[in-house]
């Protein structure tokens, strides 16, 4: 702490705690979108292309109208149309919903790249951070506290939904169309039915995450936005065990392992920054190799989703 | 007996090509809409995919990775296991054929590349059969395990190449030592084109041999079908999933050692374009079958490369091939939906 | 983007029209009109490297007689060869410009097979020997950062600026070298904290590295990736200073931008006009602001006058030569000697700038170079 301005090691923390705030909040609103597809019973692999078109049409929505949260409402609608899709086509017999969402996965990624190409260079209206930093007056910690409203959409959505899949009738609909099709079909719901709003739902909030790429952070549009944000989303879901709640401090510890590299090279650690730039994906793969078993199927695991079988 | 046959693989075959020109109407009409008369939207890819003599070796060159890497997904297919590890598979690949390349004190240019290609195969065959194993001991699930070893196979390349095996002499691009020029393998003799697409047609064939007349082959496809059939007929699962993704990932790790030996001499990031991605696709649109994929991976080399032309004559994103594609793999999942409806059923049996 | 999209398809259409693969290239012949064809590695309009060559690109296509038609995305992989081949063939292309670094293998290929068309490489990697209708040029950027580096060392506050890198090599390491001096020549005790991100357009990981440099009181950065853009909205967000890279940035940052350090690669048209009407031209071309080579962007609106004074002054030292940017006594950043009191070294000295291995006192960070 020798000159004003300066936090040191305690920075590096701060940078790390800031960052998982910062990073976390697209890991967070994908991964619970997928929690809900899957727990239908289905699973959505294309939300990493409903984070990128979800992210275009946010920016672009902003762009052209001047309004950040038309983009985010922007950005849930292109998301719940991918959704539909998905639904749409694994509704029909014997169509893999994997590789369906493979090939959404490319399809929203072409078409964000398609239609965003004129959108690269604008600047948008940025979503206003909601500070807490308040209470320093270090102007550093005031500033890397604007924290995304999204963020906290996201973690009162976690709550919620903890809540309602477990109180409500339509977690319950839900649940069983998971769990088991017989059963929700002995009392009279469609599997089917249920199975598109989950996805559809689930395609809502994913693109919400999109938003919060290009409105908030990093807080613009261009083709290297997400680098597999969506894609370690899903990774999440199964490491969290399909609970909301879970997800969330799930996305803190991802957004957290990705800031690590950053925070130690703004204090002169240089050695292997590739490694460690990679640690958020070792550290999963690692969590999923330690939390899984061959021999039993994982707890909270939707017993008629395909990708846990 | 020859009847049924045709019979197994027409359908599929019709069901593809149907979804096929079903997407190129979708992607017509999506053209139509940005004001580009279809006409000449096809015009323009087939000119730029294989109209012309130059446009059919670009379609060769980018077919030959895609449809090893194609493989790597559809081999793990056929025990049951969803794998999207190519794009790593290619990069493990690249790095063991210049490891083997820049170790190796051989003088003779055949064996020596030979070796690379080996070396590339069994880097890249390790990478996967680790996912195959994590998923038989751990209960990993592997669509996710192979993603995340993509994005780490990426890491560990950049690492080796800005610093460990870095060839410091190549000042603006970060990229491994070059293994010996006599290594490099030529074009086909006539063509700009490396012998890249015939290996791959060749694994092909072997592939389709294995999986089709020998016992390892039809025990895949039981532990495919059904794993407490497998386990009843005490058939070794663990080692059948293990050798399967092991050969998946030889076949992409080969596809990275080929752009190595015969395009860039050197690893660099010029391993990570996308092909192990694209690969899915074409497993997916060949249904599994080997000898499909080949026919698959021309095209979609096709539709990469007509991508060029469409950005310079209609100034187009390039993204534009991105949709094409999407729409394709989709209009063939759909299709699926179709299968056994469209010949009749053979009521003699 | 729709004007310039609707000129262009309606070119595209005369081409079909023409019906035979080939008769683009005669028409092109008969009428004099040299085809230029630019391959980007990404996007165009990126707000950095390629919206460099870009900008270029259109100005060349405003000389007489000269058409111009553009790739993106091209892979520096094999495909990259059969896109340059598939202009020339197809589009009857006559120059060809490869903006990325890594075309340069195919370039050559190529320049021997096809003697007739000229090809331009951003890259300076030209050597004897080398097919003479190929052509490498690239400016020096270093110097522009240096002027950067003054504006940055006379406006921090914490005297801590921060550097953001892409990839470990050297004409990067030369660029933070320069910001550095240029930041201790105006301010001794500055300190220029160095991250390299390991990618050439990573956005996400570019705020992050921001927004720790913020953390740890840096007021003043420069970002040499692909598209500064992040870089530098990021720094305007938290409240602190930017210096722009590739292009002209001051739109991105209204009231912390100071300065840029841009390329000026439309040179090539002046090698193309030659080349076409068979006037010598180079085949390497390197250089800074003496022979224009680089520019300097407009100064950002909160940049007092003495500050624009200074930059320009040592503008002008680059400009006539009368400065050298590598001068004894320098250290490294180890303590090390790197050049003795009195020794220099000249501004056009490429293999002293190529084995740029170590950063400059003052710099913290570490280049890994061997």
């Amino acid at each position: 702490m020798t000159e004003a301005g300066e936090l040191g090691w305690w920075g590096v923390l701060f940078a790390i705690f800031a960052g998982a705030i910062r990073v976390s909040t697209p890991y967070l609103l994908v991964s619970l979108g997928e929690t809900i597809t899957e727990k239908s019973g289905r699973t959505n692999l294309g939300l990493e292309g409903t984070l990128v078109l979800g992210a275009m049409c946010a920016f672009a929505t902003s762009v052209i109208t001047g309004s950040p949260w038309l983009g985010v409402l922007a950005a849930g609608v292109a998301g719940a149309s991918l959704g539909l899709l998905h639904a749409l086509i694994c509704n029909l017999p014997r169509v893999n919903d994997i590789a369906v969402g493979i090939a959404l996965f490319l399809l929203g990624v072409g078409l964000a790249f398609y239609f965003g190409k004129p959108f690269i260079e604008p600047r948008a209206t940025m979503l206003t951070g909601i500070s807490l930093g308040f209470w320093s007056d270090h102007p550093a910690i005031r500033s890397g506290l604007e924290v995304n409203p999204l963020f906290f959409l996201g973690l009162l959505l976690a709550i919620f939904l903890q809540w309602s899949l477990i109180n409500t009738k339509w977690g319950l609909y839900l649940r069983m169309a998971g769990e088991s099709e017989d059963a929700a079909r002995a009392v009279g719901r469609s599997v089917q039915s249920v199975r598109t709003y989950a996805t559809v739902f689930g395609g809502f909030i994913s693109g919400l995450g999109g938003a919060s790429l290009s409105l908030f952070y990093p807080g613009n549009w261009n083709e290297g936005l997400s680098s597999g944000q969506g894609l370690m989303a899903i990774a999440l879901v199964i490491f969290a065990r399909w609970n909301p709640v879970r997800c969330f401090y799930a996305s803190l510890l991802f957004g957290g392992a990705s800031a690590i590299g950053p925070a130690l090279q703004s204090v002169g650690i240089n050695q292997g920054y590739y490694l460690i730039n990679a640690a958020p994906y070792v550290f999963t793969l690692g969590l999923l190799i330690y939390s899984s078993s061959a021999s039993y199927r994982l707890a909270g695991a939707p017993s008629e989703l395909s990708l846990s079988r | 007996m020859l009847d049924l046959r045709s019979q197994e693989w027409l359908e599929p075959f019709l069901l593809s090509v149907g979804a096929l020109i079903v997407a190129l109407l979708l992607f017509g009409a999506f053209m139509m809409l940005q004001g580009i008369p279809p006409l000449e939207l096809y015009s323009a890819l087939y000119i730029g995919s294989f109209g012309t003599r130059i446009s059919i070796e670009n379609s060769l060159t980018l077919a030959a990775p895609i449809l090893l890497a194609a493989l790597c997904t559809l081999i793990a297919a056929r025990v049951g296991l969803l794998v999207m590890g190519g794009e790593g598979a290619i990069v493990l690949g690249g790095l063991g054929a210049v490891l083997v390349g820049v170790a190796l004190p051989l003088s003779s240019p055949l064996l020596g590349s030979l070796l690379c290609l080996l070396a590339g195969a069994l880097f890249g065959g390790l990478w996967i059969a680790m996912a195959g194993g994590l998923k038989r001991v751990r209960g990993v699930n592997e669509t996710i395990s192979t993603l995340l070893l993509n994005y780490i196979a990426i890491a560990i390349l950049n690492h080796l190449i800005s610093g460990p095996i870095r060839d410091f002499s190549q000042t603006l691009k970060a990229q491994s030592w070059s293994i010996p020029s006599y290594f490099m393998m030529p074009n086909i003799p006539g063509w700009s084109v490396h012998w890249g697409i015939l290996i791959g047609i060749l694994v092909c064939v072997l592939l389709h041999v294995l999986l089709r007349h020998t016992t390892f082959g039809f025990s895949m496809d039981v532990v495919g079908g059904n794993n407490r059939a497998a386990q009843m007929a005490g058939l070794p699962i663990t080692s059948i999933v293990v050798i399967s993704c092991f050969l998946g990932g030889a076949a992409a790790g080969l596809a990275g050692a080929i752009e190595v030996v015969a395009v860039h001499g050197a690893a660099s990031e010029s391993l990570v374009v996308g092909f192990g991605y694209t690969g899915i696709l074409v497993a997916f649109l060949a249904r599994q079958k080997p000898l499909a994929v080949i026919f698959f991976a021309l095209l979609m080399g096709g539709i990469a490369a007509s991508g060029g032309l469409l950005q310079r004559r209609f100034d187009v994103p390039y993204a534009a091939t991105a949709v094409l594609q999407g729409m394709i793999f989709l209009c063939v999942l759909a299709s699926s939906a179709l299968s056994g409806r469209i010949l009749p059923e053979r009521k003699s049996k | 983007m729709i004007s310039r999209r609707n000129v262009l398809t309606g070119s595209a259409g005369l081409l079909l029209a023409g019906g035979s693969i080939f008769s683009d290239r005669v028409l092109a012949q008969g009428k004099k009109t040299t085809t230029v064809g630019f391959l980007y590695a990404a996007t165009r309009n990126d707000y950095g490297f390629n919206q460099s060559f870009a900008v270029a690109a259109r100005r060349i296509a405003q000389l007489p007689n000269m058409k111009l038609i553009e790739q993106e995305r091209v892979p520096e992989t094999a495909q990259a060869e059969r896109a340059m081949e598939s202009m020339i063939q197809i589009d009857g292309a006559n120059v060809i410009v490869g903006t990325s670094f890594g075309y340069w293998p195919f370039i050559l290929n190529l320049a021997k097979k096809y003697p007739d068309v000229l090809f331009v490489h951003g890259g300076a990697l030209w050597k004897d020997g080398d097919p003479k209708n190929a052509i490498g040029f690239r400016g020096y950027m270093e110097e522009p950062h240096y002027l950067c580096g003054i504006a940055a060392g006379m406006m921090t506050k914490t005297g801590k600026i921060g550097f953001i890198g892409s990839k470990p090599l050297f004409f990067i390491f030369n660029n933070c070298n320069g910001f550095t001096l240029g930041a201790r020549s105006v301010k001794p005790n500055a300190t220029c904290q160095v991250v390299i991100t390991g990618d050439w357009d990573n956005p996400v990981k570019e705020a992050e590295t921001v927004n720790a440099l913020v953390d740890q009181g840096v007021d003043v950065i420069v970002a040499n990736v692909d598209s500064p853009k992040v870089a530098i909205e990021t720094a305007e967000r938290r409240g602190i200073l930017s210096c722009g890279y590739h292009t002209d940035l001051s739109a991105l940052a209204p009231k912390g931008f100071l300065t840029g350090a841009e390329w000026n690669w439309s040179k090539a048209g002046e090698f193309i006009e030659s080349w076409r009407n068979g006037k010598p031209y180079p085949n390497l071309q390197r250089g800074g602001f003496s022979n224009n080579m680089v520019t300097l962007s407009a100064f950002g609106k909160s940049v007092p006058k003495e500050v624009q004074d200074a930059v320009l002054k040592a503008r002008e030292g680059f400009v006539n030569d009368s400065f050298k940017l590598y001068k004894g006594p320098l250290k490294d950043n180890q303590g090390n000697e790197v050049l003795a009191a009195g020794r220099e070294i000249s501004n056009s000295d490429n293999a002293f700038k190529v084995n740029v291995k170590f950063l400059v006192e003052g710099a913290i960070g570490s280049t890994g170079l061997k």
